[in-house]
């Protein structure tokens, strides 16, 4: 397909859009938009490029005569197959059984998964010694119970077979003690000069014990460095701290309390140390329920569109480089500096005032955060607005630094740089990290690190860096390994191993430890004996067990700190910089695989990233008019092909041959980049995926700057993007949204235009369930489209991994998606919505009359059953689906073959084999457990007793799962309310999952 | 033109249709039978043990209960096997030299589990839960048979799909009271189908549709 010739550019989509009118409000894609027929053979049928055509009788695979030569051998040879005798197993019973343990009824473990070394706070459910699923820990500040993508991956790291599995040294596969003497040997020379050329580079270090191991180390070695990098932590908050307050000082939020919050580039509801708990307290007053009619006002200033942007009542695409601009004009409209208050870049100024107007008429209740990626002078402007709104100790909180030592990491890179060029570095120890791959370009950290006489890295897998150091250090994961570590308030959780290490490796606290007095000490030793020291009064142990078990160490957090800004931090603003005709380049940290550390973990790669819908790739995101003048434009290549072009990126002299991809709602003139693909060495799944933008970026714009080329290649590339897979019926109502306002004084125009036929009008038998009756309800309000559902999900229920190749084929088997719709015009949709899908579970389901073999039934209880053994893979029920929730084994997608990977599957949950039709379960595993509890104790289960493992894990709290015969139930309670309603209702399949519409707050002084 | 086929070929012809006719229902007849057969489904055949272990013995000689050895029936629905530790309680004090019990004692001095062989193995798709069963009023014996009169066990059920509807499309037809779960020979005192409609209602069982709702076992 030729791309210029055939596009018709964005104004008459526009057109189209406008003529349409109706149920086309929302739309899915430009695909969509455009009509486009690729979109609508999608629309029409599941897989249309799976069809094989009648004629083409000389294909070998092809035509009809060939199709039913290879169905009646398909047909013959998989019913012989069928044929199979049970096998012989074994049971193999403890010889002294735990007390604890009761085979067949899963532990919890409380510990803590960590990012940028900070905790997460968890629980680990463990099948006899398993480690198979992760939930929040309810008890600890920042998960709340709840959990996010990365969280829930982590036990697929734990298994995965690619880890690093040996001590290799020279090139050979060594043991620890091998590595110990020769180790030794070498302190021995830095002994005699104080340690003058011993390094160690960590990542950002928040753990107490691992601090006080290298404070000891600095003791006995007083002229080692100890080196920090970290590629995408929250630098610019420290620094920014340091400018405001003369010290770095630590920022946390309380959400609970804000009625008007400012996002200046912050997707605080997504990413972040707190992300889960600000979530959780962002959607608790955005929730129109109960008779509660108020509801928090969200201002978002993004470049691309994030999670919190499609909650933003107002959202004003802003290119990254003019969100300072932006806060400028709004500190000077609060007068807390002096700025413009208005300049000819009429898109920064324009609502201003009514922002500062709303945030000063909620004084104390207001909010103001800086996102990660903006510069320090954002992040200054915004705590000296927090402090003169009067915010500070009611929505916004400081306390002392929660890593151990907050430096700036890149100028520590840097200086660690200087002192291997001048050869000044014998012994370079680097625990965990990839600096090779993720440091800034101009480092070149890949030749440099060789300049090291002895080099060790100890990591999870070979990567990078380990492929440049003589000694490659098998590390424990952490549910390998006792740790601790700091959550975004200073809460210590004591991390506790739950299996074995797998593959001998061992933690960067024993590694460490050989390096002071006592280098034999036990990791166990080594964590207990810290805090022992640290105990005032009596009974340490008790207290010890007490924190290892509750996951959260008591009277930990750190006490919260009153800090004034600093006038002089705050100087005049910059000139503006202008485009010049160049484009903006952003990087940005992957949603799924983060700074590139996930890039082996198949189900993050998989997740279908928010809102992009990418998987298995980054690409160059841009709006659909830069892509017009840049010449890429496409418009039904993903529908028909998921081929795009691509373009030469050329930034500082440096260049990056990306696809585009072109993203409704990102500025106008600025370029996305998502950081940690195009590894070299990560491992079957990653290594090779995608392109890296590291090769661009440099420590003086980690992550935007002006100044991009872009121009054209003759070169298409393909890309898996699940947005236009799975649609439903374009023409339908799937988003019901309106304003607070309207929906306060007519509570049924949100569902305008929906039809919602008699339910008596159908021709299928009237089910009655005189006991439970099982649905759900998802609140669209509460929902920022993270994706956690979608992990949480594939880990419950042994959701296949399929790869790029199938997921371009529309195969990827995720049971839950989250489809994102947007509304208005194509550049700058005035709103994004988040849908979660998962199976309906109609009362009226159009897919359980036509399966031949009776394989998907209605239960008692209302569930739409799926029975594998029963299925033979007609895929009948699939075509019949108008929510397309079915999910096929087209091949045996899931691994039973590797050892190590047999271990992550839920014993509760089937493992589908190929041909095999399935679905949502509404997680009946769940359902059978709390009803055999509640049954062998005589009692009904009670509502909130089962919880979907997509609820469990939601930190909004959007998915509420329970029985909907009792009216006291809160999904039942969500159903009465006046914004409840069922997807394509007007079908009449009567869905037993409803949705909650969206409710916008918008202030009505902004102007559109 | 002469006739190219002689008249006995008709009656051929017919032989040959009706023949494959039968011969197809005969292979489905065969298939169904070999698949209820004892060879597929293993029922009442004794298996091999690393330890002749003898239910019949320590059961129906001695009067163990069930759960001396399964404690984790009433909690949880894996009926566990005993560790080895279970064995030694007895087993450090008599019988000390017999060499059939060396596994069971290498077993418990190098930490190895005794490597038992799986008499009731369900496929990995169906899912039952021995504690919902004991704690309804199903006794062991009514799958597991008269396992006191069992020197080497063997599963007494075909332990097909047809074999587990029977009871829950009419559980009133084995239940007993619950505290002769583990009564081995148990008979009922009364009229079973009247007594066991009166313990279905007092034991709150499931109406028949939920029992043979597909999730109810296959998830």
């Amino acid at each position: 397909m030729s791309e210029t010739s055939q596009h018709p550019d964005l104004a008459a989509m526009r057109e189209r859009l406008r003529a349409s009118g109706g149920g086309r409000e929302y739309w899915r894609s430009l695909d969509d938009l455009a009509a486009t027929p690729g979109f609508r053979d999608l629309v029409e049928r599941e897989f249309p490029r799976l069809a094989i055509g009648w004629s083409g009788d000389e294909s070998p695979v092809e035509g009809r005569r060939n199709f039913l030569k290879l169905m009646g051998a398909s047909l013959a040879l998989g019913g012989l197959a069928a044929c199979t005798r049970q096998p012989t197993e074994h049971i193999m019973p403890y010889v002294r059984q735990p007390e604890e343990m009761i085979p067949g009824r899963p532990l919890f473990y409380a510990t803590a998964t960590t990012l940028h070394g900070v905790a997460s706070g968890v629980l680990v459910e463990s099948h006899e010694g398993r480690p198979t699923k992760i939930e929040g820990n309810p008890e600890h500040p920042a998960t709340l119970g709840a959990c996010d993508a990365f969280s829930q991956a982590s036990v697929l790291g734990l298994y995965d077979p690619d880890r690093m599995q040996a001590v290799a040294g020279e090139d050979d596969v060594k043991t620890w003690g091998d590595f110990a003497g020769s180790l030794r040997e070498a302190l021995a020379a830095q002994k005699l000069k104080g340690g003058a050329g011993l390094r160690i580079l960590t990542e950002t270090v928040t753990s107490p014990t691992l601090a006080a191991q290298l404070g000891e180390i600095a003791r006995l070695y007083p002229r080692s460095k100890w080196h920090q990098w970290e590629p995408a932590g929250p630098h610019s908050a420290r620094a920014a701290a340091q400018m405001a307050f003369g010290a770095p000082v630590n920022t946390y939020y309380d959400l609970s309390q804000a009625n008007v919050i400012v996002s200046l580039d912050a997707d605080f509801l997504a990413q972040g140390a707190a992300s889960l708990r600000y979530a959780r307290q962002f959607a608790a007053r955005r929730r129109v329920q109960g008779g509660k009619t108020s509801m928090n006002r969200l201002y978002v200033a993004e470049p691309m569109p994030t999670p919190t942007g499609t909650k933003a009542d107002h959202r004003f695409a802003l290119r990254a480089t003019d969100i300072e601009e932006f806060t400028w004009a709004l500190a000077a409209a609060l007068g807390v500096a002096k700025g413009p208050k208005t300049g000819d870049n009429g898109d920064i100024y324009k609502p201003v005032g009514a922002i500062a107007r709303d945030l000063e008429r909620n004084r104390g209740a207001g909010l103001v955060i800086a996102g990660d990626c903006q510069p320090p002078i954002v992040h200054a402007l915004a705590h000296a607005m927090n402090a003169r709104l009067g915010n500070v100790g009611k929505t916004v909180f400081y306390t002392d630094p929660i890593e151990a030592s907050a430096v700036d990491q890149a100028a520590s890179l840097a200086e660690l740089a200087r002192d291997l060029d001048a050869g000044a570095v014998d012994v370079l120890l680097i625990l965990g990290g990839n600096p090779a791959f993720n440091a800034p370009v101009e480092l070149g950290m890949r030749d440099r690190l060789k300049k090291a006489a002895l080099r060790a890295h100890l990591s999870l897998y070979d990567n990078e860096t380990s492929e440049l150091c003589q000694w490659r250090l098998p590390e424990a994961h952490y549910l390998e390994s006792w740790g601790d570590a700091r959550a975004f308030d200073g809460t210590v959780t004591i991390q506790q191993p739950l299996i074995r290490p797998l593959y001998g490796g061992r933690s960067a606290y024993l590694v460490l430890q050989a390096l002071t007095e006592d280098p034999d000490r036990g990791e166990y030793q080594i964590v207990k004996g810290y805090w022992a020291a640290q105990h005032k009064g009596a009974d340490f142990e008790a207290w010890w067990r007490r924190a290892v078990h509750d996951g959260v160490a008591p009277d930990t957090s750190l006490p919260l700190q009153t800090v004034a800004v600093r006038e002089d931090g705050i100087r005049e603003p910059a000139p503006r910089r202008k485009l010049a005709g160049k484009l903006e380049i952003l990087f940005r940290p992957d949603p799924g695989i983060h700074d590139g550390r996930f890039a082996n973990n198949g189900w993050l790669q998989e997740l279908p990233r928010p809102i992009t819908k990418l998987t298995w790739d980054n690409a160059a995101i841009m709006s659909p008019q830069t892509a017009h003048r840049l010449g890429v434009f496409y418009e039904g290549l993903i529908a028909a092909s998921q081929e795009v072009p691509m373009v030469e990126l050329t930034y500082q002299g440096r260049t990056l041959r990306a696809p585009v991809f072109i993203q409704p709602g990102c500025v106008e003139s600025s370029v996305t980049l998502h950081l940690g693909f195009g590894r070299t060495r990560a491992g079957r799944a990653g290594t090779g995926v995608g392109f890296n933008p590291y090769g661009l970026r440099t420590a003086g714009a980690p992550w935007q700057d002006l100044g991009l080329g872009a121009k054209k290649i003759a070169a298409t590339y393909p890309i898996a993007c699940t947005q236009d897979f799975h649609i439903l019926d374009n023409e339908r109502h799937a988003i019901h949204s309106g304003n607070l306002d309207e929906y306060l004084k007519n509570p049924r125009s949100v569902h305008e235009g929906a039809e919602a036929p008699p339910k008596e009008l159908t021709l299928y038998p009237e089910w009655k369930y005189p006991g439970y009756a099982w649905g759900m309800a998802i609140d669209l309000n509460a929902c920022t489209g993270c994706g956690a559902c979608v992990m949480a999900c594939q880990a419950e229920n042994n959701i296949a991994v399929v790869g790029k190749d199938q997921v371009r084929r529309g195969r990827a088997m995720h049971w839950l998606r989250v489809d994102s719709y947007y509304q208005g015009e194509p550049n700058l949709p005035g709103g994004i919505y988040n849908q979660p899908v998962p199976c309906m579970h109609c009362e009226d389901a159009p897919c359980e009359l036509v399966c031949p073999v009776q394989a998907t039934n209605h239960s008692a209880e209302g569930l739409n059953d799926m029975v594998y053994n029963r299925c033979v893979g007609t895929r009948y029920c699939s075509n019949n689906c108008p929510y397309k929730v079915r999910r096929f084994n087209f091949y045996q997608f899931a691994d039973t073959e590797t050892a190590s990977l047999k271990l992550l599957h839920n014993p509760d949950v089937t493992v589908r084999a190929r041909g095999v039709m399935e679905k949502c379960t509404y997680c009946v595993q769940r359902i059978n457990a709390a009803k055999i509890d509640a049954e062998k104790a005589d009692r009904k289960v009670a509502d909130g007793e089962i919880q979907t493992a997509c609820q469990a894990t939601c930190p909004a709290e959007a998915i509420i799962f329970g029985n909907v015969n009792d009216p006291q139930s809160r999904v039942s309670k969500m159903k009465a309310e006046q914004s409840n309603y069922g997807l394509l209702a007007d079908l009449n399949t009567r869905p037993r999952t409803t949705y909650l519409a969206t409710l916008r707050n918008p202030n009505p002084e902004v102007e559109d | 033109m002469p006739q190219l086929f002689h008249p006995r070929t008709n009656a051929f012809a017919r032989i040959t249709l009706f023949g494959a006719i039968a011969a197809v229902a005969f292979a489905g007849w065969a298939i169904d039978a070999l698949n209820r057969s004892s060879y597929n489904t293993r029922e009442l055949q004794a298996r091999e043990q690393p330890v002749p272990f003898s239910h019949a013995h320590h059961v129906g000689a001695l009067g163990l209960d069930c759960r001396y050895c399964h404690t984790t029936v009433e909690t949880s629905g894996f009926a566990n096997l005993p560790p080895t530790k279970t064995c030694m309680n007895c087993h450090s004090q008599i019988w000390l030299t017999s060499p059939t019990l060396e596994p069971v004692r290498a077993s418990f001095r190098t930490g190895t589990s005794i490597n038992w062989t799986r008499v009731y193995d369900l496929p990995d798709f169906v899912y039952f839960n021995h504690s919902i069963h004991v704690n309804k009023g199903i006794g062991c014996e009514s799958c597991h048979g008269r396992v006191d009169k069992m020197p080497l066990t063997w599963q007494a059920g075909s332990l097909q799909m047809s074999w587990c509807l029977d009871c829950h499309r009419q559980p009133e037809k084995f239940l007993r009271p619950r505290e002769n779960i583990t009564t081995m020979g148990y008979q009922p005192a009364g009229d079973q189908m009247e007594m066991g409609r009166r313990l279905r209602a007092e034991y709150n069982i499931q109406e028949t549709r939920v029992l043979t709702s597909c999730s109810t076992c296959h998830r």
